[in-house]
């Protein structure tokens, strides 16, 4: 069960797109999943020969449960287990099926390994037995009050064939080379890299590497679909929990700045007037634009906070927040809005809206933005502050375009103007670098025919 | 068209556009944006459907007018009498 967003614990199998032996590739859908927000067709990251599906239909699991098997002709068995792949085929070998560990949610298992508690020590409070947050905290706090022991066992869950130390070492990953994603993902599953062995260039751990020794979970929850009302009430509370964390987690700051639009919103009326309605363009696309373009001059606003340190991201994958009628907000991602055009751009926002709408979302959509925006203009605010999404470290607001009064060279006129704000992660950025990426987006809007 | 046509097509269009809002709420004055919650990218998608049910070009400049059931109405029944 791929994790799709960090507000998400567990998903249900609505429906298989796949049956056994079915040959399937590499992004195709294979599952429609629920989660408390949407309806998320699940891509699958590797190609192969599906072996057997080990969820039914209407069945509710957390999130890390294998779901499926699938093979690539070779006796070794591939799980789908989590999302955002971006590497090849993880092979996991059937040993792990047979030695079951409870399986927690990436939140739980990051914020294991940042404490040091090891989740297989602990009985869980949550469905299902699964660790809950609070589980962690109380026993961090059980331990700081008492000598830390150096035979607790290892925290991977001891299922993996690649397993060498027998101790879990928290804070050895920097001696250990691996790459980046391979850290994050460690992280994520609270690995030790330590335990882990590379199979990259120079004995570097691989993101790979780390999906094979992730244990196999196990523990099922039953579950029905969600009605409207209860799926209205979950999402309230998936948001609310999450926002919680962001506050309490990310010391934020915030800033704002006002810009002209009116070149830009000039140069957009032009161009529709020569379009059909379908292929017009709308401001926010333009916005958007602007700033998946500004992150390439300051990157620390684009990527993820993970187990306390900040991996930046390459990629620009936008998460677009676009709030239900039905009450909520989903932000689904466009991926790299960086590179598309205007036209692809808006295109893809189209789509994902209606989708968003409609209720139904890619996984890679929900599961990987590196930054958000939201543009809550639409309805009528000025300027809108937001809470970060974590793990991102950023989230960029553009409020409604409003006519004002505008001094320039002297003199005084009315122009077009829209004010943006920055919301950002103060363990990555400044105020200084932050004001540079809104002077940035700025400076990319007052030249549109070249965004 | 008659205003009656035209008040339907509109509502017929916005159900399309906003499936899970209740579209028979909103009275003939109210700002379509404000009473359904619609954003930029569903007011295109309104226009889009509009274009589509009348087959009429709706230049950009005239969604100022397009704001209301009313407007829209009072819009889409003199399209008929252009030449």
């Amino acid at each position: 069960m791929p994790s799709l967003g960090a507000d998400m614990e567990s998903g249900t199998v609505s429906q298989w797109l796949i049956k056994p032996g079915d040959e399937v590739h590499r992004g195709d859908v294979v599952a429609t999943v629920e989660t408390e927000k949407s309806t998320i067709e699940v891509e699958i990251f590797e190609s192969g020969v599906v072996d057997e599906l080990l969820v039914d239909e209407g069945d509710t699991v957390p999130v890390g449960t294998v779901i499926a098997h699938i093979t690539d002709g070779t006796p070794e068995t591939t799980a789908i287990a989590r999302g955002r792949g971006a590497e090849p085929a993880a092979a996991q070998t059937s040993p792990a099926k047979t030695h079951p560990a409870p399986i927690h949610s990436p939140v739980v298992r990051q914020l294991a390994a940042q404490l040091g508690v090891d989740l297989l020590t602990l009985s869980g409070t949550g469905i299902g037995g699964t660790v809950t947050r609070a589980d962690v905290e109380r026993a961090a706090h059980r331990a700081s009050e008492q000598v830390p022991s150096e035979e607790a066992p290892d925290r991977s869950g001891g299922a993996g064939p690649s397993r060498l130390s027998p101790v879990a070492r928290p804070q050895v990953a920097d001696r250990v080379r691996s790459s980046p994603f391979a850290r994050q993902r460690a992280a994520e599953l609270g690995i030790d890299l330590s335990t882990v062995a590379g199979s990259g260039p120079g004995g570097s751990v691989t993101e790979h590497d780390v999906r094979r020794v992730t244990p196999a979970p196990s523990a099922e929850t039953p579950g029905a679909t969600l009605d409207v009302e209860g799926r209205q009430a979950a999402m309230r509370r998936a948001i609310g929990e999450l926002m919680a964390r962001s506050k309490r987690e990310i010391p934020h700051y915030y800033l704002s700045t006002t810009i002209d639009l009116t070149p830009a919103l000039s140069w957009l009326e032009r161009e529709n007037l020569e379009r059909p309605v379908t292929s017009r363009l709308v401001p926010a696309a333009m916005l958007l634009k602007a700033t998946a373009r500004a992150v390439a001059r300051v990157p620390e606003v684009n990527g993820f906070m993970i187990g306390g340190s900040f991996v930046p991201s390459e990629a620009v994958h936008v998460g677009v927040a676009v709030s239900l009628r039905t009450g909520g907000v989903v932000a689904p991602a466009i991926h790299d809005a960086d590179r598309l055009s205007l036209d692809e751009l808006m295109a893809k926002l189209k789509d994902l809206v209606g989708r968003t709408r409609s209720g139904v979302l890619r996984s890679s959509e929900v599961s990987d933005p590196t930054i958000t925006v939201t543009n809550l203009g639409d309805l009528g605010v000025e300027a809108v502050f937001g809470v970060i999404y974590p793990p991102q470290v950023a989230l960029v607001g553009f409020g409604r375009v409003i006519e004002r009064p505008w001094a320039r060279d002297g003199m005084l006129g009315v122009r077009r103007c829209v004010t943006a704000t920055l919301s950002a992660d103060h363990r990555v950025s400044d105020g200084h670098r932050g004001g540079r990426f809104l002077t940035e987006i700025d400076r990319l809007v007052q030249e549109p025919e070249k965004l | 068209m008659t205003n009656d046509e035209a008040r339907q097509l509109v509502r017929s269009v916005l159900r399309q556009v906003a499936p899970e809002a209740d579209i028979d709420e909103v009275g003939t004055g109210e700002t379509l944006q404000e009473a359904l919650d619609l954003d930029s990218i569903d007011f295109l998608n309104f226009v889009v459907g509009l274009q589509e049910e009348t087959g009429f070009e709706i230049p950009e400049r005239d969604y100022p007018q397009l704001s209301t059931v009313e407007g829209c109405t009072a819009y889409l029944t003199s399209i008929d009498f252009r030449p």
